[in-house]
């Protein structure tokens, strides 16, 4: 609660403060807004930590070697991982559903496993430090980027692209007869979602001063944590995952009173929330929860039979 | 070498039981059950758990960590998945209320130490343990250049007899007839008389008594029982196993189990210990490029 109250008493004062953690929420709101953009053009994809890697890797590696300044770095960082996203994509994206999304979480773990943990420019399993960090001036760039990213997205949903997105996640058959170039389109949103999910990492990279190739971060259970983020706020519109990504950033802080049993009550609160709200929080039905089937109703009036 | 390969069946035969439970369940319901690392875990920490701060014998362990499991089974249907049945949610929403529960098991394990709330289920916190040396007879021979221990030689004819047992109820049996049903076509099994229901419950139960057989064989075999063990050594390499086999395929997984385990050893003989992991990974990677089906798959479905 004090978390709380510190927010709402001195906002400049949480905001040099909480510094990590305001950069945190900007960083999982653009990975979030990279898992919806895949969801969004139907594709169930877990890819994202592996670009977060190359990104973090490629921005780190490059200012400790060849000492260009830290936004070419995430640019360029940012551009390999969504041309890795492109070599990765062309096989992967003819695949659908959970068949794509163990895929890629074999991408993501072989590139950990096989390649990070093995290449002795990486620092292997130690990771490798980042002198260059700059954790307050990496929120000052972080949450405009953020901003620009989640209206630039929310454009591309309304125009033509989007709608052809739409139409290839509500029926890929049908988008296919209609002369959409499904392959084209899917395309399209992964790579973009490769950059993004690139430029993230390597924010993260400069926010910490450290990269951490562990199970956590780069591996299945950071997909997984996107997935969530992206499901839980709700799908269907850009600021579902962000929303989804916020609130899960801040659970820790809300159920701060339940100490070490924090996970027991996160998962609770997960399980409530997509039962209650199968469609996201931010999602159709306004603020509408469906009612457990245990829950006292109103009798139905019926119609009068004629005659 | 002879004597990795030999490591190899074991492991293959945990793998493929694992592997079994996880892919019924796709194979049922279409949803992939990530709770189902967390049971694999829960079956092994209350088997220990009775065995060592309760005083009961291996034996009623056992039989104490199969139940939990599969009541585990039905706390998944009835929390989990039929809520979100009743709803006609999309099944990736299922996706993430078992990730809630696996979460919910996983943390009340690992806050299991002496004092807390959770003393009566864990004490070790985080720590891995083995089960005590005393607890379990433990006979080994040596033929050849071979090391062969009872607990981990028995466990092949045990993965065995159970997969066939399983095998036999699924194609032989009226249950079995009912789970091929309902995995066809739910509505047409209930439009035909069937308790779609009940026959998705039991499918769970009998998928989460294998998980936490698989966690107790894994404990017996090799140790290292904690609360990470379903999610650092199965829950990954159950999506691999049931993807060569072919997703909802009994047999596919059964095969995909130890070819996998086949695969890492191979991988570690011929590479070491951290590459061998990236080389599962990218196996994976290249069976779902080459053949989606899987390498014993043979339909798959299309939407038309």
């Amino acid at each position: 609660m004090d978390f709380f109250i510190a927010l709402f008493s001195d906002p400049v004062g949480f905001y040099t403060s909480h510094t990590l953690l305001i950069g945190q929420i900007g960083i999982n709101g653009i990975v979030a807004t990279s898992m919806f953009l895949v969801l969004y053009s139907g594709q169930l994809s877990l890819a994202a930590p592996g670009f977060m890697a190359i990104g973090a890797y490629v921005s780190v590696l490059m200012g400790l070697h060849w000492h260009t300044p830290g936004a070419i770095n995430m640019l360029v960082a940012a551009l390999l991982a969504g041309l890795v996203g492109f070599l990765v994509g062309l096989p992967v994206l003819r695949l659908r559903g959970v068949f794509l999304a163990i895929a890629t979480i074999g991408f993501i773990e072989a590139l950990r496993l096989g390649v990070i943990l093995n290449v002795p420019i990486t620092g292997e399993g130690l990771g490798l430090s980042n002198p260059k960090a700059d954790p307050l001036g990496g929120v000052n760039f972080i949450l405009p980027s953020f901003i620009v990213i989640v209206f630039v997205i929310w454009r591309l949903t309304k125009g033509r692209l989007g709608n052809a997105w739409a139409a290839i996640r509500q029926d890929e058959l049908a988008a296919l007869s209609q002369g959409i170039h499904v392959a084209r389109y899917k395309m399209v949103a992964f790579v973009i979602s490769a950059l993004m999910a690139g430029y993230a990492g390597a924010l993260e990279a400069h926010l910490t001063f450290n990269v951490d190739p562990g199970e956590g971060n780069f591996g299945v259970t950071r997909a997984v944590q996107i997935l969530t983020f992206a499901v839980l706020g709700g799908s269907g519109f850009v600021l579902g995952p962000v929303v989804g990504a916020l609130i899960i950033t801040l659970l820790p802080y809300v159920f701060d009173a339940a100490g070490p049993y924090i996970n027991i009550v996160s998962g609770i609160f997960l399980i409530a929330v997509i039962i209650f709200r199968p469609q996201g929080i931010v999602g159709r039905g306004g603020l509408a929860i469906i009612k457990p089937s245990w829950w006292p109703r109103r009798a139905r009036v019926s119609a009068p039979t004629p005659g | 070498m002879d004597q990795q390969i030999v490591n190899a069946i074991f492991i293959g035969s945990i793998y493929a039981l694992f592997a079994v439970g996880y892919t019924l369940v796709f194979g049922v319901l279409d949803i992939l059950n990530l709770a189902h690392s967390a049971v694999f875990m829960l079956g092994a920490a209350v088997t220990y758990t009775l065995v060592v701060s309760y005083g009961q014998s291996f034996w009623v362990a056992c039989v104490g960590g199969i139940l939990v499991s599969a009541l585990m089974g039905l706390v998944i249907e009835h929390v989990c998945l039929r809520p979100l049945r009743r709803r006609r949610a999309p099944p990736i929403s299922a996706l993430i209320s078992t990730i809630g529960l696996a979460l919910v098991i996983l943390a009340a394990v690992e806050q299991g130490k002496p004092g807390s709330f959770f003393a009566w289920l864990w004490k070790d916190g985080a720590n891995a343990v083995a089960f005590p040396v005393s607890t379990i007879p433990n006979p080994t021979w040596h033929v050849g250049n071979l090391t062969l221990e009872a607990v981990k030689v028995a466990i092949i004819p045990i993965a065995i007899a159970l997969m066939l047992l399983l095998g036999y109820i699924i194609r032989y049996t009226q249950v079995g007839r009912g789970l091929r049903a309902v995995a066809e076509n739910p509505r047409a099994a209930r439009l035909m008389g069937l308790d779609v229901d009940r026959i998705i419950s039991l499918t769970l139960v009998i998928s989460s008594a294998l998980g936490g057989l698989a966690g107790i064989l894994f404990g017996v075999a090799l140790g290292g029982i904690s609360p990470y063990m379903g999610r650092d050594q199965v829950e990954v390499r159950g999506l691999a196993i049931i993807v060569l086999g072919g997703m909802g395929s009994v047999a596919g997984a059964v095969i995909g189990g130890y070819l996998l385990a086949l695969i890492e050893v191979l991988a570690f003989i011929t590479f070491n210990s951290s590459v061998s992991g990236g080389v599962a990974f990218a196996a994976l990677f290249l069976v779902l490029i080459l053949r989606p089906q899987g390498l014993f798959g043979t339909r798959l479905r299309e939407r038309i």
